[in-house]
């Protein structure tokens, strides 16, 4: 564990950031207040921060529909992303996309996704700065382990592999893809395999731990910028709650998701390292806490009461404005 | 008869088919969800939608599969089991998905008994969730068939209502050609009477929903409950409407929408797909062009605005053709001289 006080703190920042976030968006759901579906990242968080911490603006991530934790950990705008959720005017988005399409093109994030898959080979195409203008870059996709069954997300892994693209493909182990269990779903069983198959170094790991990720990822990042290709980060980690806000959840245990709450929180595993090695005080992590909630707090009374999209608008930005 | 919902139209409608016919199967994602769960408890979940809650109860894994997120190879592998004898409906579960997966439909299913000289049927059923109005955003609120419409080879069905959902399932099933099912998800809970027995609702033949003779209004999908809410205030205002559901588009119940403009000298098409080269737009020119002389206006169509469907509830309905649009297009055509 090398790494910097600042950088622990810009880690621990990132993970609970999307907690709160998340956590709050629960409460707001079930208030009604949200006008779509949302797909809760809590118990990922150490998946996305520990990716992101090795990336800066100019590196690229191509999210999913369970997005909001990509957008936060890759330092999206908090107040625009809420806001976009809410469906308003001033939304990342304009209100159009929501929140299983938010993009903030200016940090690198190049939008959650609702085609699932669709992802890995855009995060391949925009690796190709690297080739065409030489540029140092590093693309990421965050693909689900469902998503990883779509032949979009193989094609994408082959032509990166053939190319030698900077690309990070992180799978995200979840267990599930919607109510089907990955046992169920995914022939082999071993996700990271298939990406060796495409001659790419893979890693396969406990993604409720930050540091695991995160070292995988510097690794994979340095090979990426000097030109030297692709590689695939699997991680494991459950999520908390259903697929969606709503879903009842039959497919599993009470005690399955007491078990993971109580063993596998990636902020409690983040706070017991570095508080066990001196590296951070317990009270300095706390003070970040109360920011954050009322960060959150204030970005999500705000987007509640900033204006819905004007109607004249319905039609504006499916093409350049003035093109058509 | 009993009063069921629209989901429960179309669940009642394979499980009849199902048992009548043991060539005809289920394949999907998520269609009895968790079951392939180690720690599975309570009832499957048949979708997101619950579209094919029961069926894995009833019939077992060997006919309701269950897939990984692989559309291309779901679609492939229906096509090439369709092509091989057996019946299967395969489950697309929104129909903008079917981006993914389009070789295997248009390219291939759609084409075989054309391009191997009639050798052998294709009897598929892709069942595909359409529509805007619930707040799904750009890529799971799209009605794209209007796109599927175009294919030479391919059926397109688009029920509005419970009783047609079921009959028309059950012709698209026994029929031996590729067959789009496309299922409306803001009509999922519209109930309706539906017999508890089989029976067919032929394709390509529509329904007069109500005789009028000023103007035609044909109505696809979920436009036609839109238009029935208008009936009585375009009465108030002296418009006898004949409202027609196709109910199939493909094959199309041309004649039917030829007699009644013959009648009324007015066509007025609600429709749910993008405007250009929409599938109203098609209606009207064969209108124009086998009907001419019986027109005293224009046709029209009316369609949402070319772009996509937004997520921000004000803008997605301003989005779809409303009952106010819809009257006001009424009576400029009532008027026109
Ligand atoms: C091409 C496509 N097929 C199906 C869906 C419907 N769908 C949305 S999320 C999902 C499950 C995704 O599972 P996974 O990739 O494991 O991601 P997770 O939800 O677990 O984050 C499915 C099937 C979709 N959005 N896109
Ligand atoms: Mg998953």
């Amino acid at each position: 564990m090398q790494l910097s006080k600042d950088k622990l703190i810009d880690a621990y920042t990132r993970m609970k950031k999307i907690r709160v976030f998340e956590e709050t968006m629960r409460d707001e759901f079930a208030k009604g207040t949200v006008p779509a579906f949302i797909h809760l990242y809590i118990g990922q968080e150490a998946i996305a921060s520990g990716i992101c911490v090795e990336l800066n603006d100019n590196d690229t991530i191509a999210s999913t529909h369970r997005g909001h934790g990509h957008c936060l950990a890759k330092n999206s705008n908090l107040e625009r992303m809420t806001m976009e959720i809410f469906c308003r005017a001033d939304g990342l988005c304009e209100g159009k996309g929501g929140s299983m399409h938010i993009a903030d093109l200016s940090v690198g994030m190049l939008g959650a996704n609702a085609i699932v898959g669709a992802n890995a080979p855009i995060a391949v195409g925009a690796a190709l700065r690297q080739r065409v203008m030489g540029e140092n870059l590093v693309s990421a996709a965050f693909i689900g382990d469902g998503a990883s069954n779509q032949g979009a997300v193989f094609e994408a892994m082959n032509l990166a592999s053939v190319l030698k693209l900077p690309v990070l493909f992180v799978f995200e182990n979840n267990g599930y893809a919607e109510f089907t269990g990955v046992d169920y779903h995914c022939g082999g069983g071993d996700i990271a395999g298939r990406a060796e198959g495409f001659g790419m170094p893979s890693y396969k790991l406990d993604g409720s731990d930050f540091f695991a990720v995160q070292e995988a990822a510097a690794e994979a990042v340095e090979r990426a910028r000097k030109g030297e290709g692709p590689s695939a980060i699997e991680c494991y980690a459950k999520r908390w709650y259903g697929h969606f806000e709503g879903d009842p959840q039959h497919y599993r245990t009470k005690e399955e998701l007491e078990t993971i709450r109580k063993d596998n929180d990636p902020l409690i595993i983040f706070r017991q390292k570095v508080e066990e090695a001196g590296l951070v005080e317990s009270s300095e992590l706390d003070i970040i806490d109360d920011d954050l909630t009322s960060k959150v707090f204030n970005a999500v009374e705000k987007a509640k009461n900033s204006p819905l999209p004007n109607v004249e608008e319905l039609t504006t930005n499916v093409y350049e404005k003035g093109s058509y | 008869m009993t009063v069921k919902t629209y989901r429960e139209a179309i669940i009642e409608a394979m499980i009849l088919e199902m048992k009548r016919d043991e060539k005809v199967f289920v394949i999907g994602e998520d269609i009895s969800g968790g079951r392939g769960c180690e720690d599975f408890e309570g009832e499957a979940a048949g979708g997101p939608m619950g579209l094919t809650q029961g069926l894995w109860d009833e019939f077992g894994a060997k006919r309701v599969i269950d897939t990984p997120i692989s559309e291309t190879a779901i679609m492939g592998a229906a096509a090439g089991a369709a092509l091989s004898g057996l019946r299967p409906i395969a489950e697309l579960m929104f129909s903008d998905f079917f981006g993914v997966c389009f070789d295997q439909i248009y390219n291939q299913a759609a084409k075989f008994r054309f391009m191997y000289g009639d050798q052998g049927a294709t009897p598929l059923v892709i069942r595909t969730m359409i529509g805007a109005g619930i707040g799904c955003g750009p890529q799971h609120s799209q009605s794209p068939y209007s796109i599927f419409a175009n294919i030479p080879g391919l059926k397109v069905v688009t029920p509005s209502n419970p009783y047609d959902a079921k009959g028309l399932l059950i012709s698209s099933i026994r029929d031996n050609d590729p067959v789009i099912f496309c299922e409306h998800k803001a009509l999922l809970g519209m109930d309706g009477e539906v017999p508890d027995e089989s029976y067919e609702v032929p394709l390509g033949k529509g329904k007069i929903l109500k005789e009028g003779n000023d103007i035609s209004i044909v109505a696809i999908g979920q436009m036609v409950g839109v238009v029935q809410n208008c009936i009585k205030s375009l009465e108030e205002k002296g418009i006898s409407a004949e409202i027609i559901d196709p109910r199939s588009l493909s094959p199309f119940d041309d004649e039917m929408v030829y007699d009644s403009v013959e009648k009324t000298g007015r066509l007025l098409v609600l429709d749910e797909s993008n405007p250009v080269c929409s599938f109203g737009s098609w209606i009207t020119s064969m209108v124009s062009e086998e009907v001419f002389s019986s027109l005293k206006a224009p046709t029209k169509v009316l369609t949402p605005p070319h772009c996509p469907v937004p997520a921000a509830p004000n803008l997605e309905a301003a989005y779809l053709p409303d009952v106010e649009t819809i009257i006001s297009a009424s009576e400029n055509l009532k008027n026109y001289s």
